[in-house]
């Protein structure tokens, strides 16, 4: 198990190590940030006076050095927008969208397990039809398009929900959370339901293919005939073994859950971190942009390695000693 | 019922013979940009500049049409022709209830040029001035050359405080320490990304504004911020996206505010290079660039149907320009006139100029600055394409596409030759897009930083210099405007049209449409 850890860390370091190459050059070959902050009043050597001072004469290499030389101390550069560094405006931002993200992900276990265990046990009631219709609609309809949808139809027509912003919040552990309030829950409902609506679908015809495949196995005739109740069959015995892809898909959802949730954010006017990256891409604010990714990249692999540890707690069977050798 | 509880607390207001009259009353208000920060000279941007002055005073206010009204001073004059005398507000007090004074003055104009970290400052505002107190309430402002701008320069500077705002750093002012200003709102939280919150200064030296607390929230997405009004959620939205305004109007519980913007759209010709890289002959070969020749200039500008821009495009919001600001403003001619509608005149001009057979170019432009920017650079392709230009279109971010129309060639010159581009005149008259945008471009003097065209007439450049120079209003006015009517007869620039802003409020409220473009609470009205 040590070693597994220390071998994936260190292929965590050579990513993270490729990814800020890839990132930084990406970012620094589109546009200029100059036009984008100076005031269209301003003369030439306004405009020249900030290129300076932003260091965007220097070679690419340079700036590049510098950024790795900053980043190696944990200063991912100063936002261009706010003068402020760029990680703590990502980690002032990051409360909000994880407590989003980790609702909506809630949300997708608590809906997409059981219907999809309903449907995939009873395949041919008109009940599992309907599930499965409506996991096709999640699927395929654009989340821009279901954000307004939810927002015309519970805020507008019907008045139940509000229809943007994070509402009242409370402090828990020195983070404010919109989680223990009334009203901030009310704001949390829709964009975390609009979120997870892809991962619900997702779940659900998981759940089910997983469950219709091992109703047939030998194992579980073998505990019918031993005499066991449905109910240990099914929770006990069928789960463990379909909870393997559920548990990575939702795992590497979860990522993306943080990364980019940007549209549903946007919509919902959520202050999260997504629209911060949205608004930093439009403005070319690349400090931003680059720490916002390299963060990212850091999850990502947190995230992989929180999900292979998962599996031999779920499957005894995958050995997460290096095999082979 | 609404009326009635609002009734019965201004009723109360009344009875107890309070000095403020206003119901205690929260606005929230919905915002198509959010303010990067809430010190008020960290930023020179539209946000953040109307978002400071609900906080902090100027010196001298421009209302809605940016006409200069006394502010923190009660009046201005040139007294030699290096020295402005502002005369201060006696009696004005900041939020934390220190007086107003000279200080206040001297240390805002040493700070405002100079915050760490700015994107961009108020030094364009501010260089080769220097503030002398005089006494507590008497500052003279000394240039090195006679300076005729003075009031438009100092109505775009925030006042702060010596004692609590001069030290302070940005960060105090976003956490609300150091927002202490003698402005008409008190600061009472900010929450980037999701609210800013301010209460009424009651003690306020100006008309008492209508609002106890007003919210204002940054709602980026034009669908969501309709949606919020429609909700109950906003009383009051900023940057109405055109293709609502008509669903708007029709619904009882809804009223709109428009107003046309100090903002022309116009289009800019490359007029520097024998050879331009996105002009052609029809064959695709190379020819001597032909926008160089004014009668070209000018079928292009006759090709052009502004009207049909307005009425299709722009579905009926916005009006047709023909000259740089739209009348009222200070510095626009009597005698221009949009140009008119006339392709077989263009057609005509080209031929004359030896183009009968028209030639081959393409329009950049941005698609996500100017309202429905991407839609009317198509607009002015085809039309053109008519008269036998036959114009590709191109269209980008504005992050891409400023930085190489301003300087994307090899050489560090503006890369396209044919552009859609649009100008906000922040000083409210006339000098700011004639500065900018038609004088040559000259990086030493600060003239014609986006001049894109590179248009060069030492005439036009001498007027202009002129005018910039005359402290006498009246003089002034008539050699902006003459600068304005030679460079429109030059073709230096096509204006197509002026934009025009719509707000969208609860019905009950109204918002007096401002020039600037800027959304404030104090333009909230009751009706």
């Amino acid at each position: 198990m040590t070693v597994f850890v220390i071998r994936r860390l260190m292929q965590a370091v050579l990513v993270v190590i490729l990814m800020s190459v890839i990132v930084f050059f990406g970012v620094n070959v589109v546009g200029n940030p100059v036009d984008m902050l100076v005031s269209p009043d301003a003369d030439q050597a306004e405009i020249q006076a900030t290129i300076e001072r932003l260091g965007l004469d220097r070679p690419i290499l340079e700036q590049y050095w510098l950024f790795v030389k900053g980043a190696l101390q944990g200063d991912l550069g100063n936002s261009f927008i706010f003068g402020e560094p760029a990680l703590k405006l990502i980690l002032q931002y990051m409360p909000a969208t994880l407590e989003l993200a980790f609702t909506s992900l809630i949300l997708a276990i608590v809906f997409g397990i059981p219907l999809g265990l309903f449907a995939g046990l009873y395949p041919d009631q008109p009940v599992s039809k309907a599930i499965m219709a409506g996991s096709i609609l999640g699927f395929s309809l654009p989340t821009f398009w279901v954000g307004l949808m939810m927002i015309i139809l519970f805020a507008v027509e019907l008045g139940w929900l509000p229809s943007t912003g994070r509402g009242d919040t409370a402090m828990f552990l020195g983070f404010e959370t919109s989680l223990l309030t009334l009203d901030g829950l009310s704001h949390l409902l829709l964009p975390a339901l609009n979120l997870a609506l892809l991962n619900i679908s997702l779940v659900i015809r998981l759940t089910r293919a997983g469950v219709r495949e091992a109703m047939g196995q030998d194992y579980v005739k073998f505990a019918r005939a031993k005499g066991l109740s449905t109910r240990r069959i099914i929770f006990v015995h069928v789960m463990k073994n379909i909870m393997i892809p559920v548990v990575t898909v939702l795992g590497l959802e979860f990522g993306s859950l943080i990364a980019f949730s940007v549209v549903t954010e946007t919509i919902f006017a959520w202050p999260g971190m997504g629209k911060l990256l949205i608004d930093s891409i439009l403005q070319l604010d690349r400090p931003v942009v680059v720490a916002y990714l390299m963060i990212i990249v850091l999850f990502f692999v947190i995230i992989n390695l929180i999900v292979d540890i998962l599996y031999s707690v779920l499957d005894p069977r995958v050995r997460l000693q290096d095999q082979g050798q | 019922m609404k009326k009635t509880t609002t009734m019965l607390a201004a009723a109360a207001g009344v009875l107890a013979l309070s000095v403020s009259v206003a119901s205690a009353e929260k606005l929230v208000i919905g915002l198509a940009s959010e303010p990067t920060s809430l010190d008020p000279h960290f930023h020179n941007l539209g946000p953040n500049n109307a978002m400071s002055l609900h906080i902090f005073d100027r010196l001298i206010n421009q209302d809605e049409k940016q006409r200069l009204m006394p502010g923190l001073a009660v009046s201005w004059e040139p007294i030699d022709d290096l020295t402005w005398e502002f005369k201060l507000r006696e009696g004005v007090t900041f939020h934390d209830g220190s007086a107003f004074n000279a200080d206040d003055v001297v240390c805002t104009v040493e700070r405002a040029p100079d915050v760490p970290n700015s994107p961009a400052s108020f030094g364009t505002y501010l260089k080769g001035k220097t503030a002398v107190k005089i006494d507590d309430y008497t500052v003279h402002f000394v240039t090195e050359e006679p300076y005729p701008l003075m009031g438009n320069d100092l109505s775009t500077v925030p006042i702060i405080s010596d004692e609590t705002g001069c030290s302070a750093s940005t960060e105090d002012f976003n956490a609300g320490t150091a927002a202490i200003g003698t402005g008409p709102f008190m600061f009472e939280s900010y929450t980037p990304g999701d609210s800013i919150v301010m209460s009424r200064n009651d003690g306020y030296w100006g008309d008492a504004p209508a609002w106890s607390e007003v919210e204002f929230r940054p709602l980026t997405s034009g669908p969501s911020r309709v949606a919020a009004l429609l909700a109950g959620d906003v009383d009051m939205i900023a940057g109405v996206p055109t293709t609502d305004i008509t669903t708007l109007e029709g619904n009882d519980e809804i009223q709109l505010s428009q107003g046309v913007s100090n903002r022309v759209i116009y289009l800019h010709m490359d007029q520097f290079r024998e050879n331009s890289p996105f002009v052609t002959a029809k064959d695709g070969s190379e020819i001597t660039n032909p926008l160089m020749d004014v009668r070209v200039r000018q079928a292009i500008s006759m090709a052009i149907n502004r009207d049909a821009i307005v009425e299709r495009v722009m579905e009926g919001v916005a009006i047709s320009a023909g000259q740089l600001l739209p009348e009222g403003f200070f510095g626009v001619s009597e005698n221009l006139e949009p140009v008119a509608y006339d392709p077989e005149g263009a057609k005509a001009l080209l031929a004359e100029a030896g183009y009968p057979d028209g030639f081959a170019m393409t329009i950049h432009g941005p698609n996500d600055r100017y309202i429905n920017d991407a839609k009317i650079a198509e607009a002015i392709a085809q039309m053109l394409t008519r008269i036998g230009i036959e114009t590709a279109v191109e269209t980008m971010p504005r992050s891409v596409y400023f930085g190489r129309a301003s300087r994307g060639s090899p050489d560090g010159l503006p890369e396209f030759s044919f552009i859609l581009v649009g100008w906000g005149a922040g000083s409210g008259e006339a000098s700011s897009p004639l500065k900018s945008l038609i004088h040559t471009h000259n990086a030493d003097a600060g003239f014609g930083a986006s001049n894109r065209g590179r248009h060069s007439d030492p005439e036009i450049d001498a007027v202009i210099e002129e005018a910039l120079r005359t402290v006498d209003d009246a003089k002034r006015q008539d050699l902006l405007a003459k600068a304005t009517e030679m460079a429109i007869e030059n073709v230096a620039i096509i204006p197509t049209h002026f934009q025009v802003n719509t707000w969208a409020a609860k019905t009950g409220l109204r918002y007096i449409a401002r020039t600037d473009e800027y959304t404030l609470a104090i333009g909230v009205v009751k009706d």
